[in-house]
């Protein structure tokens, strides 16, 4: 759970074995999808994403609006690709242009090379086939049971009877839902009900999941076992899966790759380590803010900005990728180093956060900034150490 | 009251039984296609075609504002074209189905509406063709609230059966009028009378029962 929110660095240290795994594991996984292709019913690809001056236009009351300005990005195959931004910032516009429920106002969308603006009817629905979709709220039919929510996809694909139950099975089992086939909807909880979407997703073995938000409307804890089953999906079957959130720690916790979306535009995008690590534009920095810890009240009270007689100069190291040396800190410095306050946590293998350390004098202060290589420095001032 | 008056009034309540069950069923084999249509032509529908939607629109708003007394004698040259006659429980039907069709397709209309733009979005996204989506999606989901409307719409007819009198179609309203009223004969108005009230009670009662069944799930 603390894992999920704003987390503490240590939690997340635990996972950083499991992180570099999965980074070497890629290949594997793509081997093992191999080996599914075999049960595939179609023609899959590999599940590449790639935008091409994605422009979407809305004629509101005030005049044209601008919902996506020119995105290009591509989103490599069996990537876990987070799209965030603030709410309006054009992320549910983005990731519906992927299985055309919104259509580009220009540019195109290229799914394994091809564009699918061109496709009719009956390509669009053989596409939509090949990309699951999960939503905030779920979107369950309330009518059917839980089985027959996750054999709508085969149903209207003419998948024949037999072939349904099983693979409906292997749907359930998959997220943990065997027991409640015959419920219907109302009866489950958020968790489950998402659960559910993921099967109903899936059950057509798709080669690209889209998330819109699926974890807006649920729990901490929920949010994570969810995350969890995402993740261990994306493992097991090299989906490639596209998420939209407004959530920081969602990113945090399972993308491998990153964009912000700020007013229709891509203003960020890379690795979630680069760019949380090392976050360059303002809508990042504004939206990594929760995630951030600030300078303490305490010292912040006492912060003087000129050095006085018996004073220590507060200094803040980021790191973006390696985890500083602290004994070489207190060499550089050639006096001794408090550390007040850290956050270093651990993303796709590499150190990212921030440190606030204490350094007693100024000269010693100034021969660590001058002597610290490949370290980001950066002064905030001096308190009186008193405590 | 006398035996021929106690048959009287259970013929003429099985020809109210008969006029509203067959003009119910023509309502909701018509009605529910309109209403499809209506919900689903409209802009950003599934099937858009805003100019046919306003036309058949406005039909059907212009049906709904005849009053069914007019209608009733308005429609006769049509009532004989499709019922081969102007008189009997037949003819009333032909003017009660007109009257109920567009009623009750308004009313399919608001709950069809009222079905969540994910849901449809949903089917889309799992590779759902429209028809699929009619079938899978707007009708079952639907559902409750429309068996509610045919609710409303059988207790609405019950009611403009009344009129059918008018056509020489009987049925209990028919009695009522020339038995209780022009002859002064108060226990056969007090029987119709409570016999209505049984009649809507039930009806509303297992149109109560089905819609909470289904929404229990």
């Amino acid at each position: 759970m603390a894992r999920a929110m704003a987390g503490l660095a240590f939690d997340n240290l635990r996972d950083a074995g499991a992180w570099i795994a999965r980074g070497a594991s890629r290949p594997a996984a793509r081997d093992a999808r191999a080996g599914q292709d075999v049960r595939q019913t179609g023609g899959r690809g590999a599940g590449t994403v790639r935008f091409e001056g994605v422009t979407k236009t809305f004629q509101a009351a005030s005049g044209a609006v601008r919902a996506l300005d020119g995105i290009d990005l591509a989103i490599p195959a069996g990537a876990i690709f987070g799209i965030i931004g603030r709410s309006g910032a054009g992320k549910s516009s983005l990731l519906r242009t992927v299985n055309r429920l919104e259509e580009p106002s220009a540019g195109r969308v290229l799914i394994d090379g091809e564009p699918i603006g061109a496709l009719d009817t009956a390509g669009l629905v053989a596409l939509r086939r090949r990309i699951g979709m999960i939503f905030q709220h779920f979107n369950l039919l309330a009518a059917k049971t839980v089985r027959q929510n996750v054999a709508l996809p085969l149903a209207v694909a003419g998948v024949p009877r037999a072939e349904i139950g099983r693979r409906v099975d292997e749907a359930l089992r998959l997220v943990g839902l065997e027991a409640k086939a015959e419920a219907y909807p109302s009866r489950l909880s958020g968790g489950q009900k998402q659960r559910v979407g993921i099967a109903r997703a899936l059950v057509s073995r798709p080669e690209i999941l889209l998330c819109d938000e699926a974890t807006s409307a649920l729990d901490p804890e929920t949010t994570l076992q969810i995350l969890t089953l995402l993740r261990d999906i994306n493992r097991r079957f090299g989906i490639t899966i596209v998420l939209i959130t407004h959530e920081m720690s969602v990113i945090r916790e399972i993308c491998t790759d990153v964009v912000v979306l700020e007013q229709g535009r891509a203003v960020e995008s890379g690795p979630v380590w680069r760019v949380f690590g090392a976050p360059e534009h303002p809508a990042t920095r504004a939206l990594l803010e929760p995630l951030t810890r600030g300078l303490p009240d305490d010292l912040a009270a006492r912060l003087r900005p000129n050095p006085a007689p018996g004073a220590e100069a507060l200094l803040r190291i980021t790191c973006s990728g390696a985890a500083p040396d602290l004994s070489a800190l207190t060499e550089a410095a050639g006096a001794p180093v408090r550390l007040l306050q850290a956050g270093i946590e651990r993303i796709q293998g590499r150190a990212v956060g921030r440190m606030l350390i204490a350094v007693a004098g100024t000269e010693a202060a100034e021969r660590l900034v001058a002597r610290a290589d490949g370290i980001a420095i950066e002064r905030i001032g001096y308190v009186a150490a008193d405590d | 009251m006398s035996p021929q008056m106690i048959d009287r009034l259970s013929q003429a309540c099985l020809d109210t039984l008969f006029m509203v069950g067959v003009s119910a069923g023509i309502a909701v084999l018509a009605g529910l296609p309109l209403a499809l249509f209506l919900v689903t032509s409209g802009p950003g529908g599934i099937f858009p075609a805003p100019r046919a939607n306003r036309v058949v629109g406005t039909l059907v708003n212009g049906f709904r504002a005849v009053p069914f007394i007019v209608l009733l004698v308005a429609l006769i040259p049509f009532t004989r074209l499709v019922a081969g006659t102007t008189i009997g429980v037949w003819a009333a039907i032909v003017p009660l189905s007109v009257s109920a069709t567009p009623f009750f397709a308004r009313i399919a209309e608001v709950s069809l509406r009222e079905v969540d733009a994910g849901l449809i979005e949903a089917a889309q996204s799992i590779g759902c063709r429209r028809r699929h989506i009619l079938l899978h999606v707007l009708l079952p989901e639907a559902l409750p609230g429309i068996l509610g409307g045919l609710t409303i719409t059988v207790v609405t007819m019950i009611g403009a059966s009344a009129m059918a009198g008018a056509v020489g179609a009987g049925g209990l309203g028919d009695v009522a009028i020339r038995y209780g009223y022009q002859r002064f004969d108060t226990t056969v108005m007090l029987a119709v009378i409570a016999i209505l009230i049984a009649l809507v009670c039930l009806v509303q009662f297992a149109g109560d029962t089905a819609v909470r069944r289904l929404r229990a799930r």
